[in-house]
């Protein structure tokens, strides 16, 4: 069996279970931000549920609109905030206290090794990078697992993902998964989940493994994983004392097809408007210019993105024709960013650097775009209206083609680019 | 009985709903914003309407105030080519019959009138005569469009 088959064994107390199959099973973790979780609890009182079924499994964050830029939104935070007080849920992040779900997830430990997750957010593939299976779901949805801890699932056929090689300087995992958003498509995981390995994957720190997880949703898929291994495992004990067992794919597990991908001559690619698998060489869109860059989210806006960023801007500055926004995906990061001179870095680049929110990204509160408007981003998702303005346009690229880029004020292949 | 409204691929939940409306809890608001990003008209036209569209419905973001405004827009159904995983679980709970059916994009043109067996799947396109087969669904999810979603069913379970 291939680990996500063993893991639905495992959680619906099965012996195996096979693709197609529907299955019910434990919950060990669910998480809800204010935009799907008000739902959720709006549901939850009105089927009449008292309590939640676990107290402990569940993980409440305030993400998507922080701090809140209306009083419709503080409407939102309000819920919440009194949901996890009436049910005593301590994993409850307020303002200030965690920053985006996908990152708190796993920066905090509630997602382990051969866990099942959910959560109301369809970016909850993000913690296949750490082993566990988890997939995004909608708010009633989540109310039969507030209710029962279960959840009906159809065990996913599943692609192989081989990676191998070194990347190049300045070429990085958002353009590994760029390069398979080209090969599959926007619908070309639908239902399927996609396994990640080869000695690229090996290589590759947690923080590389938890982008191409966050952006399995954008090929369709339900599930994006990394089997554990010492890398991911020295994160996870260093993080939680709590036990979790090692559950890895059998040598000769079935997958539906494998994509062999090798990247030592894998170039720096964008996705050009209006759909993530529209995805060109940087080097072919050179010179298109940006009126914002924008790098953050929880697809790129890790401390080794923040690094990448950092090395690139020192002792340069933004283009005059274009505003760079900065926003770290956690509290932990914007600190640690903070303590290794990064945000200076920024700043004195002529960045604007925002506290941890989703905001930017999804077109919330911060940074959205007026109509004929361009931004190149490091978030996942360059659907029409995503970030503003609907005759505005998004392209997505990595964190080193958007610094390069917002020193030139146009697109830009960090891999030529001579500073100075 | 409906007049078809029709769509092309991969419409997704940014156009369906977008972003800035999610922070409204009412969804006859919501209906107000729905399918804005590609057609600021569709609210006009949407009582009574069947929605046609092609394949990857409702991809990208887990928010049910996607299929949510499109229920409460007045639409009877979604029928499509197919659709995304997590758009069609949230249609099914909240009471949204989606049915999905390979060719019939392109049987039908934009305000044909259809009418629809949902139980057997059948399809009829009234307006130039043609037939089409969708899926049937299975018992389970009949059942649960039957008792309009989900919550019902939880709410019998949990009295």
């Amino acid at each position: 069996m291939n680990i996500i088959e063993k893991i639905l064994s495992r959680a619906s107390g099965k012996e195996s279970v096979y693709p197609g199959e529907i299955i019910e099973a434990n919950i060990d973790c669910a998480m809800v931000n204010e935009i799907t979780g008000h739902l959720t609890i709006k549901y939850f009182h009105e089927i009449g549920a008292k309590e939640v079924w676990n107290k402990d499994k569940i993980v409440m964050v305030l993400d998507h609109t922080i701090p809140a830029g209306s009083v419709e939104a503080a409407e939102l935070h309000k819920i919440m905030r009194e949901f996890a007080r009436e049910q005593e849920i301590k994993a409850f992040y307020d303002v200030g206290r965690g920053g985006i779900s996908h990152q708190v997830m796993v920066e905090k430990a509630h997602v382990k090794p051969g866990d099942v997750v959910v959560g109301a957010d369809s970016h909850t593939c993000t913690y296949g990078a750490i082993g566990a299976f988890s997939t995004g779901i909608g708010s009633t949805d989540m109310t039969a697992v507030f209710t029962t801890g279960r959840l009906w699932f159809k065990v996913p056929k599943m692609i192989k993902v081989m990676v191998n090689g070194n990347f190049r300087k300045f070429v990085s995992p958002k353009d590994l998964f760029l390069k398979i958003a080209k090969i599959l498509g926007v619908s070309g995981a639908n239902y399927k989940g996609l396994e990640f390995k080869g000695s690229t994957i090996s290589e590759m720190s947690v923080d590389g493994r938890m982008t191409i997880c966050n952006m399995v949703i954008e090929v369709g898929g339900k599930v994006g994983i990394v089997e554990p291994d010492k890398k991911s495992l020295t994160y996870v004990k260093s993080r939680t004392s709590d036990q979790f067992s090692i559950i890895k794919s059998d040598p000769d597990a079935e997958y539906e097809r494998t994509l062999e991908i090798t990247v030592n001559n894998l170039r720096p690619l964008v996705s050009c408007p209006n759909a993530v698998d529209n995805v060109k060489p940087v080097s072919e869109m050179e010179g298109i210019e940006l009126d914002q860059v924008f790098i953050g989210s929880c697809t790129n806006g890790r401390l080794e993105d923040l690094r990448i960023v950092a090395e690139i801007l020192k002792g340069n500055t933004v283009s005059n024709n274009t505003r760079l926004i900065i926003i770290p995906a956690s509290q932990e990061i914007y600190l640690n960013a903070l303590l290794e001179g990064l945000i200076e870095t920024f700043l004195l680049a002529g960045a604007t650097v925002a506290n941890p929110t989703c905001g930017a990204c999804y077109g919330g509160h911060i940074g959205m775009l007026a109509s004929g408007e361009v931004c190149l981003s490091t978030t996942n998702r360059n659907f029409i209206g995503r970030m503003g303005s609907l005759k505005s346009k998004v392209y997505l690229a990595s964190p080193a083609t958007a610094a390069v880029s917002a020193i030139t004020g146009r697109i830009t292949d960090p891999t030529s680019y001579k500073s100075g | 009985m409906g007049k078809a409204i029709k769509y092309g691929d991969d419409v997704n939940t940014d156009v369906i709903i977008p972003s800035r409306y999610l922070v409204l809890t009412d969804p006859n608001e919501l209906a107000k914003h729905a399918m804005e990003g590609v057609d600021p008209s569709f609210i006009k036209k949407s009582k009574d309407a069947i929605v046609v569209a092609g394949s990857n419905f409702g991809c990208g973001s887990s928010r049910e105030q996607a299929p949510i405004s499109l229920k409460y827009s007045g639409i009877g159904c979604v029928i499509a080519k197919s659709f995304a995983r997590i758009f069609y679980r949230n249609a099914i709970n909240i009471g949204l019959p989606v049915l999905e059916c390979e060719n019939l994009s392109n049987l039908v043109q934009d305000g044909d009138r259809l009418s629809l067996d949902l139980k057997s799947g059948k399809i009829k396109n009234l307006s130039r005569n043609i037939s089409a087969q969708a899926q049937p669904l299975p018992d389970f999810i009949l059942e649960l469009i039957e008792m309009d979603g989900l919550l019902n069913k939880l709410k019998k379970a949990i009295v």
